[in-house]
C-alpha cells in the first residue's frame, strides 16, 4: 500500500482513508457529538434533558423534592423497578418484548411470602424457589417463540394474566402476606445504608477503572499500530465523571447515605454491561436484534441466545419483585400491578434502548428509571392522586416512545442504523 | 491458521462431492438429482438462468436450507449439514447473495461475528488488527471499520462480505455473484483473490451471471436449468453453446436476438449497396 509516496509519516492503520474526519481535538470531539445528534444518535441526552427539566419543575413546586432525603427514598425506589428495567433491555435488545415482568415481580413476591413466612422455610430458600419460577417462566417464552414461533408480545400478554392468576391464587383470601419487620430481607430494602467511607471509595472506582483501562487500550493500540484516543480527553472525561459521582456521593451523604439495595442495582447493571458489550453473548444478542438471518448464518445459536435473554428477563423481574416486598415489607395481591410493568419498559426506552432491536445498553435502565421514578415521586410529593399519576407517567412513556422513533428514522436516512 | 491448512485435501482430491440432491419447497422442486463435484485447487462455476437452482443449492451447502434427498460428502467423509454453524465448522465459507451482514454492527463486529477472538472478554484490538490486514489484501477501501454497516455502499459491504467468508481459513468458499456490486478494479481483485485462493488449495465454488468473469478464473463451468444439471463445459466452450445449455434451447431469444441483429445489419448494409 504504498500509493502515497506523499506521506512521509506512515499513518496508523486506521487512519490511512483520506474521506473520513477525525475529532481528535476537544473542540472536534464537541462537534462530532453535535453530528452524532443531529443523525438521531441521541445517546444519553434525553436522560440529562428530562433530569433536568424534572428538577426545575418539581423543586419549583415542592422544595423538599431535592431534599436529600427524599433523594435517598428516591433511590431505594430505583432499585426495584430498575432491576426489572435491566431485563426488560435484554429483550428489548433482541428487538422483543416481555409485557408480564409486572405479573413475574408480583408471583415472586407473593413466592417469598407464602414460602418463607406461611411455610416456614429459610428466606434464602424461598429467593431461590421464587428466582428459579423466573427462571422457568422465561424459559417457558423462549421455548414459545422458538418452537411454536409464538409472537413474544401474546405470550408474554398471556403470561401477565396467568401469572397475575397465579399470584392472587397463592395469597389466597387475606390478600396480604406481612413480612418480619426485624428480618434481613426488610432491614435490606428499608434501612441497610452503605457507610460514608465507603461511598466515598466506591465512586472513585468508575474513573479510575476509566483511566485504566484506556491506558491499556492505548498502549496495545498504539503497539498495533492504530490509531489511540489522546491522554487529555480521557483524563478529561474520567476528571468529569469522579467529580460528578463524589458530588451525588457527598449530597447523599448529607442524609442517610446510599442505599445498598441501590448499590445492588448499580452492581448487576455493571455486569449486564460488561456482558452485552465485551463478551461473546453481548455481541451475539445485539447481532440478533438487528438481524436475526445473518446471525444464524454467521454460526451464531439465535434459539439459545433468545432462551438466554428471555430467562434473564424473567429471572431479574423475580428479583425486582423480592426487592420490592422488602421495600414494602409485605406480598400483597397489588405489587407488579399497575405502572410497574410500563414503568420498567419506559425507563429502558428513556434510557436509550430501541424497541425496534439491536440498540440499547445496560445503563439505559440505570438512567431511565431514575427519570421515572423522579417523576412519580415528584407526583406523590404533590399529592396528586393515582388518576393524574398515570395519565402523566402515560404522557412521558409515550414521548419517549417518539423520541425513539424519530431518533431512528433519521439515523436510518443518516445511515447509521 | 497452519494447522487448518494441513488438513486440507492435496490438490486434485476432492474436497466436495454431491450425488443426488433435490430439495423441494412444499410442491415445488427447486432442485432436482442435483450431482457436483468440487476438488481441492479448482473453481467450479454455477452458471443457469433465473430460478435455475443455484442458490438454493449453495443454501443448502452453507446449512441455511437441508436437502430433502442425496448425499454430500465433504473431504472424503459424508456430512449432513443441519446447520449454518456446522457448514462454517467443517470449512464451508459462503459469501451469500443478500451479504447477510448486520447493518447495526460495525466492520469489525461483523467480520468475527459468531467466532469472536476471546469470549469472554473480546480483544477488540486484535480483531480490528487483523480486520485491517484482511481488508489490505483485498484492497479494500473501507474508510473505517468502526462505523456501522448501515453507513457503507453495496460494494463496500459486498468486500466485507467476501473478507468474512475468508477470515476462517475455509477448505471450499461458496461466492453467490460476488461481482454484482462491484466497481472495475475490485472485481479484478475479487478474480485475483479468488486465484490466489485456488492457488493455496481450496475449492471454489462461484455464481456469476457475468460469462467473462467465468470464463476469466473457472476450470470447469457447471450449468444448471430448472434445478437439474444440464452439462459440464469447460473455459474454451463457445458462448453460444453455454447459452444454449442455460436456456435448453439451441433456438432461444439470446440467439434470435443475435440473428435479428445480424440480419439487420445485413438489412441495412444491403440497403446501402
Amino acid at each position: 500500500m504504498s500509493q502515497n509516496p506523499s506521506n512521509k509519516s506512515m499513518p496508523t492503520l486506521d487512519r490511512s482513508d483520506e474521506r473520513v474526519r477525525h475529532d481528535d481535538s476537544l473542540s472536534a470531539m464537541a462537534k462530532g457529538f453535535i453530528d452524532r445528534v443531529r443523525s438521531g444518535d441521541l445517546g444519553m441526552l434525553p436522560v440529562a434533558v428530562g433530569l433536568v427539566v424534572i428538577s426545575i419543575v418539581f423543586s419549583a413546586l415542592n422544595p423538599i423534592f431535592l431534599a436529600p432525603n427524599n433523594l435517598v427514598n428516591l433511590l431505594f425506589d430505583c432499585a426495584t423497578v430498575g432491576v426489572i428495567s435491566l431485563g426488560i433491555v435484554c429483550v428489548l435488545v433482541l428487538g422483543e418484548i416481555d409485557l408480564s415482568v409486572g405479573s413475574m415481580s408480583g408471583l415472586a413476591s407473593a413466592l417469598v411470602g407464602v414460602i418463607w413466612v406461611n411455610m416456614g422455610w429459610p428466606v434464602a430458600g424461598a429467593i431461590i424457589v421464587a428466582l428459579v419460577v423466573g427462571a422457568g417462566v422465561g424459559m417457558l417464552y423462549a421455548m414459545l417463540y422458538n418452537r411454536l414461533g409464538m409472537p413474544s408480545f401474546v405470550a408474554t400478554l398471556a403470561g401477565l394474566l396467568a401469572l397475575l392468576g397465579l399470584q392472587l391464587y397463592l395469597l389466597g383470601p387475606t390478600g396480604s402476606i406481612n413480612l418480619p419487620y426485624a428480618s434481613p430481607l426488610v432491614r435490606f430494602g428499608q434501612i441497610l445504608i452503605m457507610p460514608d467511607w465507603l461511598s466515598y471509595t466506591l465512586a472513585l472506582v468508575p474513573g479510575l477503572v476509566m483511566i485504566g483501562r484506556g491506558l491499556r487500550t492505548r498502549t496495545q493500540r498504539l503497539a498495533a499500530n492504530l490509531s489511540a484516543q489522546p491522554m487529555r480527553a480521557l483524563i478529561l472525561k474520567a476528571v468529569v465523571l469522579t467529580v460528578v459521582l463524589e458530588a451525588a456521593v457527598f449530597y447523599l451523604n448529607l442524609g442517610r447515605g446510599i442505599p445498598w439495595m441501590f448499590a445492588l442495582f448499580i452492581a448487576l447493571a455493571v455486569i449486564l454491561n460488561y456482558a452485552l458489550t465485551r463478551t461473546k453473548w453481548g455481541r451475539s444478542m445485539f447481532a440478533v436484534g438487528g438481524n436475526k438471518e445473518a446471525a444464524r448464518r454467521s454460526g451464531i445459536n439465535v434459539r439459545r441466545i433468545y432462551m438466554s435473554a428471555f430467562m434473564l428477563c424473567s429471572t431479574l423481574a423475580a428479583l425486582g419483585g423480592i426487592l420490592s416486598a422488602s421495600r414494602l415489607a409485605s406480598s400483597s395481591q397489588q405489587a407488579g400491578t399497575g405502572d410497574v410493568n410500563l414503568n420498567a419498559i419506559a425507563a429502558a426506552v428513556i434510557g436509550g434502548t430501541s424497541l425496534f432491536g439491536g440498540r440499547g445498553s445496560a445503563y439505559s435502565a440505570l438512567l431511565g428509571i431514575i427519570v421515572i421514578q423522579a417523576i412519580s415521586n415528584g407526583l406523590t410529593l404533590l399529592n396528586l392522586s393515582s388518576s393524574l399519576r398515570y395519565m402523566i407517567t402515560g404522557g412521558v412513556l409515550a414521548i419517549a416512545v417518539i423520541v425513539d422513533s424519530l431518533a431512528r428514522r433519521s439515523r436510518v436516512s443518516h445511515g447509521r442504523a | 491458521m497452519t494447522a487448518t491448512l494441513q488438513n486440507i485435501p492435496a490438490k486434485g482430491e476432492s474436497v466436495l462431492r454431491l450425488s443426488g440432491i433435490s430439495k423441494n419447497f412444499g410442491a415445488v422442486s427447486a432442485l432436482t438429482d442435483i450431482d457436483l463435484d468440487v476438488k481441492a485447487g479448482e473453481v467450479v462455476a454455477l452458471v443457469g438462468d433465473n430460478g435455475a437452482g443455484k442458490s438454493t443449492l449453495v443454501k443448502v451447502l452453507a446449512g441455511v436450507h437441508q436437502a430433502s434427498s442425496g448425499t454430500i460428502e465433504f473431504c472424503g467423509e459424508q456430512v449432513t449439514l443441519d446447520s449454518p454453524a456446522k457448514a462454517l465448522d467443517l470449512g464451508i465459507a459462503t459469501v451469500f447473495q443478500d451479504l447477510a451482514l448486520c447493518e447495526n454492527l460495525d466492520v469489525v463486529a461483523n467480520l468475527f461475528l459468531g467466532h469472536e477472538m476471546s469470549p469472554w472478554a473480546l480483544d477488540e484490538v486484535a480483531m480490528e488488527v487483523r480486520a485491517w490486514t484482511l481488508l489490505r489484501e483485498l484492497a479494500a477501501r473501507i474508510p473505517s471499520v468502526r462505523e456501522p454497516i448501515a453507513s457503507l455502499s453495496g460494494g463496500q459491504r459486498q468486500t466485507v462480505a467476501i473478507a468474512r467468508s475468508l477470515l476462517l481459513n475455509p477448505r471450499l468458499i461458496m461466492l453467490d455473484e460476488p461481482t454484482a456490486a462491484l466497481g472495475v478494479a475490485q472485481t479484478a481483485e475479487v478474480l485475483n483473490l479468488i486465484e490466489r485462493v485456488r492457488d493455496r488449495g481450496l475449492g471454489v465454488i462461484i455464481i456469476s451471471h457475468n460469462m467473462e468473469d467465468v470464463r476469466a478464473v473457472a476450470d470447469r463451468i457447471v450449468v444448471l436449468r430448472l434445478g437439474r444439471n444440464n452439462g459440464i463445459f469447460t473455459p474454451d466452450s463457445s458462448s453460444q453453446e453455454l447459452v444454449s445449455a442455460i436456456t435448453g434451447a439451441t433456438d432461444n431469444s439470446v440467439s434470435r436476438r443475435a440473428d435479428r441483429k445480424s440480419g439487420h445489419v445485413q438489412e441495412s448494409t444491403g440497403g446501402t449497396a
